[in-house]
């Protein structure tokens, strides 16, 4: 029962994180019906330009208190994912709106290695140490389970997030605009919407959620590399599609119902194979859900589009 | 195929007669690796590992270019004909068995797995069949990595090493031949029976192309809807074409354990497939002169960067900035996104019957 428990709570924690991530792609996608495969490499940039500020601030100031040392390095970090993140949609994508499907996906795997290669010239290859500033004290609320106020503070930054994107899309002019802009881009124009400016924003507000998403993931693994966008990246895809893609609650549960999966599987996973595989498969987990469900359920948990649009 | 002159203009010194290029192609192919020998061993061994990409890259084109089913797991079916090869004829099983059995068998395998791949992402287009296929790359990579416990089949990240080399006719590619007091030597060797594959390839594709296969791929590839309204099988056809590119790796992946002589999971990241990907795009999705003049630039490229970049910058800042890893990333990511926006058909594009129209579009 303890260990039950245990793995609730760890997968909501790296459920909550896909969840950030995968909205990112859902809302892209929702607009363009483009997968934005560079999105993870904001993740990865978020953590690092976190990191680097906190590095230079700390440095510095050596007195100064963790909390405001991570409000400063958000505080870089979300602007910084954002211009990133909106020179991707206006050098890479914008031309290619009407190009043949192939076009812009090939582009989006490349602006993902350009990403990489530039972090790993300007961080180098090494892992760099990310500095717990939430406390990670464990703390035991029942027999069996510890808990850390990271954890609770991710998951409650998290939810946080995503019920402010909730708000902004459904009740803001900008979300009225953004949903539809997605129903149909000519007719929206025409209904005096600057289509091209919503797709902005739309990379805009998906990107400041990745590297929120970012100095989340690197403070719970209290890692940042450059190449540590990939697996969060790809799993929060699988997120995304599992809650069906396009959807942003579906986003969210996509995410938490991921982690959760992923995070049994990986606590269970030696006792259901005898012993044969153990928690070093993680990772499958999210490709076979993955493969799983577009061959099942296409259209996700919640969704009604189908996977042959794409 | 020829270049397509009209939307390649070349100077009129580089035009070269159409009866011409085809022997000239021949001759430079035959010659090259004496030319490389000329400027050192490793030049050689640089030409044969470019006819290994080369022959995966027109794998992969078969699949991507023509019947327009991105895959970028590819690197996956590379990985199954090098450990089929591995397992099958190094110290790991104690099993020494000739190439005649090893490399249909890694084909064999490499198609089953194609077809494995295909039949559940049948439905799927563009975007969601590239993911899912990179997906099964990394599972592929994943377990490679994994399965040295509890019964110790890949040896994990170790890798294989002392696999048998290739030996046609009980020729030992690996040793340098002693032909009449000239020492030959075994990389030339080496390039010679890869060339000899690379033409077999280039030929079946071509035959392929302009079969009722290949212009039922080309079908699918512009317009699924219409195909299947002309009568196509699209699933077949699909698998059809998963299932061939993945033979294509499959060899090649053979003949890159056997001349390598050890493989790890390091060799197969998606990276790798990426690269392939690359070529493809950079030399002219669905043209196959296009496709291997894309692998052997790609092949080449970091060599000449470590030959040329370094000592460049060594004068110019008197120091590595960048070293040839990561210039050749930098120069790989940007040849993408910049192949696509600016010349999206490749540096030697397919031609079509209705390249003109084409051309309208673009």
């Amino acid at each position: 029962m303890e260990t039950f428990l245990q793995q609730i709570l760890n997968g909501l924690v790296s459920g909550s994180i896909y969840a950030l991530v995968a909205l990112g792609y859902t809302m892209v996608y929702g607009i363009l019906g483009l997968i934005n495969f560079a999105h993870g490499e904001l993740v990865m940039i978020g953590a690092l330009v976190a990191l680097q500020t906190v590095t230079l601030l700390s440095g510095a100031f050596p007195e100064l208190h963790p909390v405001f040392l991570l409000l400063a390095g958000v505080g870089v970090a979300v602007p910084v994912c954002m211009v990133v993140g909106y020179l991707i949609e206006r050098i890479g994508y914008r031309r290619l709106r009407n190009a043949p499907r192939l076009a812009p996906l090939i582009t989006a795997i490349g602006v993902s290695f350009l990403l990489q290669t530039l972090a790993m010239i300007i961080w180098g290859r090494e892992f760099h140490v990310f500095p717990q500033l939430v406390s990670t004290t464990p703390m035991q609320p029942m027999d069996g389970v510890v808990v850390s106020p990271l954890q609770i503070f991710t998951i409650v930054v998290a939810l946080a997030l995503m019920g402010g994107l909730m708000l902004l899309v459904n009740k803001s002019r900008l979300g009225r605009a953004m949903r539809a802009t997605a129903e149909n881009h000519r007719v929206a124009g025409l209904m005096g919407i600057n289509a091209n400016g919503v797709i902005a924003a739309t990379f805009i507000i998906g990107s400041g959620l990745a590297a929120l998403a970012g100095v989340l993931y690197a403070s719970n693994y209290a890692i940042a590399h450059y190449a540590m966008g990939f697996t969060p990246g790809l799993k929060a895809f699988t997120a995304a599609v599992l809650g069906g893609i396009g959807n942003l609650p579906g986003a969210m549960v996509g995410g938490l119902v991921l982690g959760l999966v992923e995070s049994f599987g990986a606590g269970y996973i030696e006792h259901l194979t005898f012993g044969f595989l153990n928690s070093s498969y993680q990772d499958i987990f999210a490709f076979m859900i993955l493969g799983a469900v577009l061959i099942f359920r296409p259209s996700g948990l919640l969704g009604e589009r189908v996977a042959d649009r794409a | 195929m020829t270049t397509n002159s009209t939307a390649l203009p070349l100077p009129a010194s580089f035009a070269l007669d159409r009866r011409l290029q085809r022997p000239l192609v021949i001759l430079l192919a035959l010659a090259a690796p004496l030319i490389a020998l000329a400027m050192g061993k490793s030049w050689v061994r640089v030409l044969d590992f470019a006819l290994l990409y080369v022959l995966l890259a027109i794998g992969l084109n078969l699949v991507v270019g023509f019947a327009g089913l991105l895959d970028l797991g590819y690197i996956a079916f590379y990985a199954v004909g090098a450990y089929t090869w591995a397992f099958l004829a190094s110290p790991h099983f104690g099993l020494h068995l000739p190439f005649w059995i090893v490399l249909p068998l890694g084909a064999a395998f490499a198609a089953l797995a194609g077809i494995a791949l295909g039949f559940p992402t049948l439905r799927l287009r563009g975007d969601y069949l590239a993911i899912v296929t990179l997906g099964f790359g990394e599972i592929i990579r994943i377990f490679m990595n994994n399965l040295n416990q509890p019964i110790n089949i890949t040896n994990g990240p170790q890798g294989i090493d002392s696999i048998d080399p290739l030996t046609i006719a009980g020729l030992d590619l690996s040793k340098d031949l002693d032909l009449f007091g000239f020492q030959v030597s075994s990389l030339l060797l080496y390039y010679y029976a890869f060339l000899a594959c690379v033409v077999a390839a280039i030929i079946l594709v071509r035959r392929l192309q302009i079969s009722r296969i290949g212009r039922a791929w080309a079908a699918i590839r512009d317009d699924e809807l219409a195909a299947k309204a002309i009568g196509i099988d699209t699933r077949m056809m699909k698998l059809l074409a998963f299932a061939l590119g993945a033979t294509f790796g499959g060899v090649s992946g053979g003949l890159f354990a056997a001349f390598q002589g050890f493989v790890s999971p390091e060799s197969f990241s998606l990276m790798e497939s990426i690269v392939v990907l690359t070529m493809i795009v950079l030399g002219g999705m669905g043209n196959l002169a296009g496709v291997i003049v894309g692998a052997i630039l790609l092949t080449a490229l970091p060599e000449l960067l470590r030959h040329f970049a370094v000592p460049m910058q060594m004068a110019l800042f008197g120091k590595t900035l960048l070293d040839p890893e990561v210039l050749r990333m930098l120069l790989l990511s940007l040849a993408m996104i910049v192949m696509m926006l600016v010349r999206p058909a490749g540096l030697l594009p397919a031609r079509t019957r209705y390249a003109h129209r084409d051309r309208r579009n673009a």
